[in-house]
């Protein structure tokens, strides 16, 4: 069953230009346990979607639609409602692991205050328990390093402490925005793999937002690729994979350094993303694929099934079939 | 931290001893200043200061002398007044400016950091156009401008208190001279307060303190309030040496006798010796104001290194 | 390594930092003047404080009445329309209105002079230690912190007691306390030009320093120095009026906004135009100083472009 139901998620944001539509129509099922990627370049509404889940949402903006836990609309609750899941049931590690801890309070009383306040647990008791997690991620010396402050850690440290930091409580889900960017390859590894054990360990449904297929192919189990604040196409991950339907995919896929092929070009997607303050009436995708005709610049596509897998979702005018084809030759150019 | 603090502590000694020399020896370049042999004093004067400022010796032997008397606390003589040394008149007149001084900027402290919090929580509700207004008109309006219209508006027209002088630590004559020097502090703690608060808000630990579900006093109090302060910490320092300016400007529009008082008639009397003790003290004060705050940014910052 | 290159070259394709369509490029100058014309407290500022300045200039030249004449027929008189005293006159009959302008050219020359001697000294300044860095830059640096923790009000006392009340003395004792701002901004600029990358670009190919001075480092330099002079001018003429009003300032029968303001609080009780008329053109003039400068600021600082 469905820890986490999304429909029909939106976010806008007033600005000085006028409304702008980040995020449309973001819809999915999240099952216990399971894993879920959000692949898109920046700008894409993939940030804000969770954002906007967690009540984290800047505050010229406004979030639409329903995100369902355990059936309960986290959209619409008091601030009171969801401080009792936020940090508990659903928790959160985010991409900058330098800014995101605060580093006036020292580690010990930045993890204790969750679990005093989630569950009741006096100073003493939570320290213990802050340094199992510590452990738990792999922090040497947990037990001395709890009183130190953030800057005595390293990048990689740091983003550990804010793993085990989401992990106090045992949440149900887990959402980390591109939790390796801001690291190096070799912490980046480490730290992916930490997640695939943690998760295995604890049963945590993962939200992973990258722009880095790599790190989507390792982890999840259905993949959703957002673009100019819409789905493009979503589904299982291997089919996203190795049966890619929509052409902003296909050009993704191309982007990706491979190392069974040993040629040393990329492809990339030529142009630039769009200006969400002024998207095209069509696909968001139209200017910059190959394949757009003149109805995918005036009419925007549909997220429906495909015709080749009835467990894909996609947008795009062009039929499955006639993509599915070519892929290969594009791919095989990387 | 200790030998941060002191390490700190003897940076002081070279900017006490550069402001001391460069006005002893301004002082005794100025033709017609106390030092110059071809003006006539009184015999009561011209002995008070032979004893104090040994002026049948050589200017360095002099100028040791002086340090001296100074480091054992001795301000020296004043030139007008033979019965009077500095430190004399000083006794009286440092309880009244400290008084004012420092009680103001305490309370402006409290207020200043306490509207400056909720002007920050309510952007555009009315205590957060409060704080706005008063640090524009604290930074538009000299304080011998407000202090004037203070006199106009309570003493004159209410007649709530008195419009000046002063009758030993009586709070009705404090009431006008502190709450002027309270609002010209107040107008910048408050906005400095509100706009690192909201600085601090906006950051990225602070949305993880929300990701955490921790409820918003406890997100304000422990976590945004100590790296908001450092900002109101680190402004303390020039806003002490400013308020020595507004609490002479202030003794002089409510004719109080501290210690700005007395330097500003000292130097309409051209009474060169008291100014330069004054001056002295007041450096003195000032740099180790300056001190203590820097000591206290190093307490609240854990990022700075020993 | 391969890999790693790859892997950077993915993220910069999906962070779309493809280049850039090239913007059509503009005079920072010309982008600054649009954008502080745009900001319309300031234009409105300028103006007042340009009209206050020509009221200043040639106001005493028309008007009828002496700054130092007495109008036996009418001492301590209200304002009128009538009778030629606008702002009134004191209580020994001189007109306030034209004593008011003699008043604002002194505050206004003082803050002029101070501003240039102050801003030509911060630079110098500011920009030597910059410029050299290390022990010179650190000594240097060390006299202006001194400079900041020492009470100004009381040493500028100390010398206009030594030194005397003329006017050029005045202006010289509200200097040595007024520099250290642009000395600090300028050094600090100066520094991190000096690092970047052009500069670096420009000693390759062996532009002599002299020249890389005022061709590459001069020409950075100067926004920041508008910006921060724009600040000293209310902060010079805040000084001035402070010493006049402690009875320290320019001398009789000199006047200038401060020893009119003490003038005016002496007998605000009965006649309190006296006080009111200088304090509001002293507290407007700052009062757009002050807006002037941030609108210089907001449209020359390219951190919010």
């Amino acid at each position: 069953m469905s820890i986490l139901q999304v429909k029909d998620l939106g976010v806008r944001f007033a600005t000085l230009d006028g409304q702008v539509q980040a995020v449309n129509g973001v819809s999915f099922d999240l099952a216990r346990g399971q894993t879920l990627g959000i692949v898109g370049e920046s700008g894409s509404g993939k940030s804000q979607s969770v954002l906007a889940m967690m009540g984290l949402l800047a505050k010229n903006g406004q979030a639409s639609g329903e995100a369902l836990y355990q059936g309960k609309n986290l959209l619409t609750m008091t601030p009171r409602e969801l401080n009792r899941i936020r940090g508990d049931r659903v928790s959160m590690i985010f991409q900058d692991p330098m800014t995101s801890l605060n580093p006036y309070l020292t580690v010990e009383r930045q993890m204790t205050e969750v679990l005093q306040l989630h569950k009741g647990m006096s100073r003493k008791e939570a320290k213990k328990r802050a340094i199992e997690l510590l452990e738990a991620v792999r922090i040497p010396d947990a037990a001395r390093r709890i009183d130190m402050y953030p800057h005595e850690f390293s990048g990689g440290m740091r983003q550990r402490v804010m793993i085990a930091m989401a992990l106090l409580c045992e949440p149900e889900v887990l959402i980390a925005d591109e939790p390796t960017t801001a690291l190096d390859v070799t912490v980046q590894a480490q730290i992916l793999a930490l997640l695939k054990d943690l998760q295995r360990d604890f049963g945590t449904a993962i939200i992973m937002i990258t722009h880095d297929l790599g790190v989507v192919a390792g982890l999840c189990d259905r993949v959703m690729v957002m673009y100019g604040g819409r789905v493009m196409e979503q589904g299982p991950a291997d089919s996203i994979f190795y049966q890619p339907s929509h052409p902003y995919t296909i050009g993704l896929l191309g982007a990706l350094p491979r190392l069974d092929h040993d040629g040393d070009e990329l492809m990339s997607i030529p142009g630039n993303p769009p200006n969400m303050a002024n998207m095209p009436k069509g696909c968001p995708f139209s200017e910059r694929c190959g394949h757009a005709s003149e109805r995918c610049a005036s009419e925007l596509p549909a997220l429906i099934p495909g015709g080749h897998r009835a467990d894909v979702l996609r947008a795009c005018h062009k039929p499955a079939e006639q993509l599915i084809p070519t892929m290969h030759k594009e791919v095989a150019r990387a | 931290m200790w030998s941060y603090a002191f390490r700190r502590v003897l940076m002081t000694i070279p900017t006490l001893l550069v402001v001391i020399t460069v006005c002893y020896l301004m002082l005794h370049a100025t033709p017609g200043g106390p030092f110059d042999g071809e003006r006539k004093v009184s015999e009561a004067v011209l002995a008070n200061l032979q004893a104090k400022y040994h002026l049948d010796m050589p200017l360095w032997q002099q100028y040791l002398y002086y340090l001296k008397s100074l480091l054992s606390g001795d301000l020296g003589a004043s030139f007008r007044y033979a019965d009077w040394s500095v430190n004399d008149l000083v006794a009286k007149a440092l309880p009244v400016s400290a008084t004012i001084g420092g009680g103001s900027l305490l309370i402006s402290l409290v207020i200043g950091v306490g509207l400056g919090i909720v002007s920050a929580l309510r952007q555009n509700s009315l205590v957060d156009y409060l704080v706005m207004l008063i640090g524009n008109i604290g930074s538009a309006f000299p304080s011998f401008v407000i202090g004037p219209v203070l006199i106009m508006v309570f003493a004159i027209w209410l007649g709530v208190a008195p419009a000046g002088g002063w009758n030993d630590f009586d709070v009705r004559y404090m009431l006008l001279p502190m709450a002027l020097l309270t609002f010209i502090n107040v107008s910048t703690i408050g906005r400095v307060m509100r706009g690192s608060l909201i600085e601090v808000l906006n950051s990225n630990f602070i949305r993880t303190a929300r990701a955490k579900g921790l409820p918003l006093s406890t997100i304000v109090f422990r976590h945004a309030l100590k790296p908001a302060l450092l900002p109101v910490v680190s402004v303390l320092g020039p806003l002490a040496i400013s308020s020595i300016t507004a609490a002479v400007v202030t003794e002089s529009v409510f004719s109080i006798p501290g210690i700005g008082k007395l330097i500003v008639n000292g130097a309409a009397n051209r009474d060169y010796t008291l100014v330069l003790g004054l001056v002295v003290l007041v450096t003195v004060v000032a740099v180790v104001l300056n001190l203590l705050v820097d000591l206290a940014y190093a307490l609240l910052d854990p990022k700075i290194r020993y | 390594m391969l890999f790693q290159r790859k892997q950077s070259a993915l993220a910069a394709v999906l962070d779309g930092a493809v280049a850039a369509a090239p913007v059509e490029g503009r005079s920072p100058w010309v982008d600054a003047r649009h954008r502080f014309l745009r900001n319309k407290a300031a234009v409105a500022s300028l103006v007042i404080l340009t009209l206050i300045t020509l009221a200043c200039i040639v106001g005493p030249l028309v008007l009828p009445n002496a700054f130092d004449g007495t109008d036996w027929d009418a001492m301590s008189v209200a304002p009128t329309l009538k009778g030629g005293h606008w702002f009134g006159t004191d209580e020994l009959g001189r007109d306030l209105l034209v004593r008011s302008l003699i008043g604002g050219r002194i505050s206004l020359m003082v803050g002029l002079m101070a501003t240039i001697a102050s801003v030509t000294i911060g630079i110098v300044w500011g920009a030597t230690a910059g410029f050299f860095g290390g022990k010179v830059d650190s000594l240097m640096m060390r006299l202006v912190d001194m400079m900041y923790a020492v009470p100004y009000l009381l040493i500028a006392i100390l010398m206009v007691t030594l030194l005397g009340r003329e006017f050029y003395l005045v202006v010289l004792t509200i200097t040595v306390f007024s520099w250290m701002d642009m000395a600090r901004v300028v050094r600090g600029q100066t520094l991190s030009i000096r690092s970047k990358e052009f500069i670096e670009a420009a000693r390759a190919i062996g532009v002599p320093t002299r020249q890389l001075i005022f061709r590459h480092v001069v020409p950075n330099l100067l926004g920041i120095v508008v910006i921060y002079t724009t600040v000293t001018v209310p902060g010079v003429i805040l000084t001035e009026s402070v010493l006049s009003f402690l009875g320290l300032g320019v001398q009789e029968p000199m006047t200038s906004w401060g020893v009119l303001i003490e003038d005016g609080a002496g007998v605000m009780e009965t006649t309190p135009w006296i006080l009111l008329f200088p304090a509001g053109l002293l507290s407007l003039t700052l009062y757009c100083a002050n807006y002037v400068g941030d609108g210089l600021r907001d449209a020359l600082d390219p951190k919010d472009r």
